[in-house]
């Protein structure tokens, strides 16, 4: 097998520290120049003063723009956009696919069925703006329960019947959120619509701040198991026999990462593709040592979401574009770039 | 005693696979455990590991119950190679090996020195090192064997379950493998065995079990069992022993 590319193998050795202090220096770099820079990049007054509490400072002027609307936002994305990544990083690791991410498990649908329940009995008007919000968190957190009840074998949390249960889950919860939209007035319809392209136009100052602490334990948690992930890639029994606890690290990994996206979606609606694509393409970039992979994959998360979300909202002057839309119409072509390579050198995943 | 079993039973979906085993292993062992397909050599061998619960009968390994929950102790005491391995990622050789390294290492676990060496020793022993920086899903079969079986050495166990090690490996390093682990059970360590090549198996092995139909058929010294009637029973094959011109012996089908 030559000729094949450093892009393609990953490293090709073990992950030593200085390795390790290098790639996380290089993300967090990277990382601080894209917060640095994306609130300083915009035009103007975009008019959403009202839904940050319109007290920062005087609308029109830079440091409102600055500091007002765009902090929030660049806030909010580098904060999903982690949370998405390593939740999607750690659902690889605990399925044993690379293909896995937090909507292949219905984790992201039954969160929005939530939002969107919540929005068509008018729950916002009734119980304020964070309704929304909790009713996301909450739909993620019974998902989470009901996949597991039913992909329980012992006290295992097998691979296969994990998928199995998620995809039906999924399939299940994406047909009632349609029902409950047909049955919807148009007002609530164009409620729906707008929350499900994800975004960060409704971000609330308030629900940054309450997520960011849950968020940053779940992160620190994904890492400390890391180790355990990459046992986890030799299958359970193997995991097993090198001394890894494995029922106990399942329940972990499954209840951490739903958590993380039920909170994201919670505070910006569901975001595709960033936990499946960033995971993926830094795998084959720094391979797949998932403690170097974790951390990195997260800034990665909290990079491209950020940069995606500040695109989304200055290509067309004045307009907004729905950042989920923008986040999967650049990824795709990324992650096709890997998909093809990968194939060219040593099949999909290396077994050809 | 190392590893004891007493009237150990194992049903598998209801199925008993294992029935009444009893036996016992201890320190400067080498016993290869040998039957014909679906015997249940791979079920008995996970119930020493602790991969399944017995229905009958008790397991100990170093005292204690397999299955308890402290794997990480039961792994600095015990390793344990399956029959089948798929690595999920594309993993190189020398990560794959210094995953064994796990049940030693704290924290993050990055290598230190003394898994660095163990891991030399392992790939060494199993002439691995110069595919170290290899994918190992690009391995040929035997290449992946013997990267694995680096893993399981890498753990640093006093006890070896291995599950068929030799399985698609060439000749000579087929030899090499049982040369390895009779050096080790020589040392004071201990392993079981579980294979298909009777020649290694009676020139290696200390002590062979003979499984059929979930039962110890037989158990003794390698050449008596493989010429008793139990064997040709469980095999429906008389198995010949002989001596080669050079004074070593050798087992074939009659």
């Amino acid at each position: 097998m030559t000729g094949r590319g450093a892009f393609v193998s990953g490293s090709g050795k073990r992950l030593t520290g200085a390795r390790l202090v290098a790639m996380l220096a290089i993300a967090l770099v990277a990382c601080a120049i894209v917060a640095v820079l994306a609130p300083m990049i915009g035009r103007g007054n975009t008019g959403h003063l009202e839904l940050l509490g319109g007290d920062l400072f005087t609308p029109g002027t830079m440091d409102h723009d600055v500091f007002g609307i765009r902090l929030p936002r660049v806030l909010a994305s580098l904060l999903t956009g982690a949370a998405l990544s390593g939740a999607g990083c750690a659902l690889q690791a605990l399925l044993r696919n690379p293909l896995a991410d937090p909507f292949t498990l219905g984790i992201s649908s039954g969160s929005s069925l939530g939002a969107v329940l919540a929005i068509r009995i008018g729950a916002e008007s009734a119980f304020g703006f964070g309704a929304i919000g909790v009713a996301a968190l909450a739909g993620a957190i019974l998902t989470m329960l009901a996949i597991w009840k039913l992909a329980q074998v012992g006290r295992h949390l097998p691979p296969a019947t994990l998928i199995l249960a998620g995809v039906a889950i999924a399939m299940f919860c994406s047909s009632a959120s349609l029902v409950i939209q047909y049955t919807s007035d148009m007002t609530d319809v164009e409620h729906i619509i707008v929350w499900m392209m994800g975004g960060f136009d409704i971000v609330r100052i308030a629900w940054i701040r309450d997520a960011t602490l849950p968020i940053f334990v779940g992160l620190v948690v994904l890492v400390v198991y890391s180790k355990e992930m990459n046992a986890l890639a030799a299958g359970e029994e193997v995991a097993a026999s090198l001394g890894v606890r494995v029922a106990r690290t399942q329940r972990v990994l499954f209840v951490v990462s739903s958590l993380l996206v039920g909170s994201s979606i919670a505070v910006v609606g569901p975001i595709g593709f960033v936990g499946l694509v960033v995971p993926h393409a830094l795998r084959a970039i720094i391979g797949p040592d998932h403690r170097a992979l974790m951390p990195v994959s997260m800034f990665g998360g909290a990079i491209v979401l950020t940069i995606c979300d500040t695109l989304a909202r200055t290509v067309i002057p004045l307009h907004h574009l729905p950042t989920g839309a923008v986040t999967a119409v650049l990824g795709v072509p990324v992650f096709f770039t890997i998909l093809i390579a990968n194939k060219n050198k040593a099949g999909l995943w290396g077994r050809a | 005693m190392w590893v004891e079993l007493t009237s150990v039973d194992v049903a598998l979906g209801g199925k008993p696979v294992v029935r009444g085993v009893t036996a016992g292993v201890d320190a400067g062992e080498l016993v290869v455990v040998v039957g014909p397909n679906g015997a249940g050599k791979t079920t008995l061998v996970r119930a020493i590991a602790g991969l399944l619960d017995v229905s009958g009968g008790t397991v100990r390994c170093f005292g204690k119950d397999p299955i308890a929950p402290d794997r990480r102790a039961l792994a600095q005491e015990l390793a344990y190679l399956p029959q089948h391995y798929e690595l999920a990622f594309p993993f190189v050789v020398e990560e794959v090996v210094l995953l064994g390294r796990y049940a030693r290492q704290r924290g993050l676990g990055l290598a230190s020195a003394e898994d660095l060496a163990a891991a030399e020793r392992a790939m060494a022993a199993t002439d691995v090192t110069a595919l170290r920086a290899r994918r190992f899903d690009e391995l040929s079969g035997g290449e992946a064997r013997r990267v694995i079986l680096a893993q399981a050495l890498c753990q640093g166990a006093r006890c070896l379950v291995l599950d068929e090690p030799t399985g698609g490996l060439d000749p000579a390093h087929a030899r090499g493998v049982f040369e390895m682990l009779r050096a080790h059970a020589d040392g004071g360590a201990a392993a079981i065995v579980v294979t298909h090549d009777l020649d290694l198996a009676l020139r290696y092995g200390r002590t062979m079990w003979l499984v059929a139909g979930g039962r110890l058929a037989a158990r003794g010294a390698p050449a008596d069992v493989l010429a008793s009637a139990a064997t040709r029973e469980a095999f429906e094959l008389a198995i010949h022993v002989g001596t080669l011109p050079s004074g070593l012996p050798f087992a074939v089908p009659a």
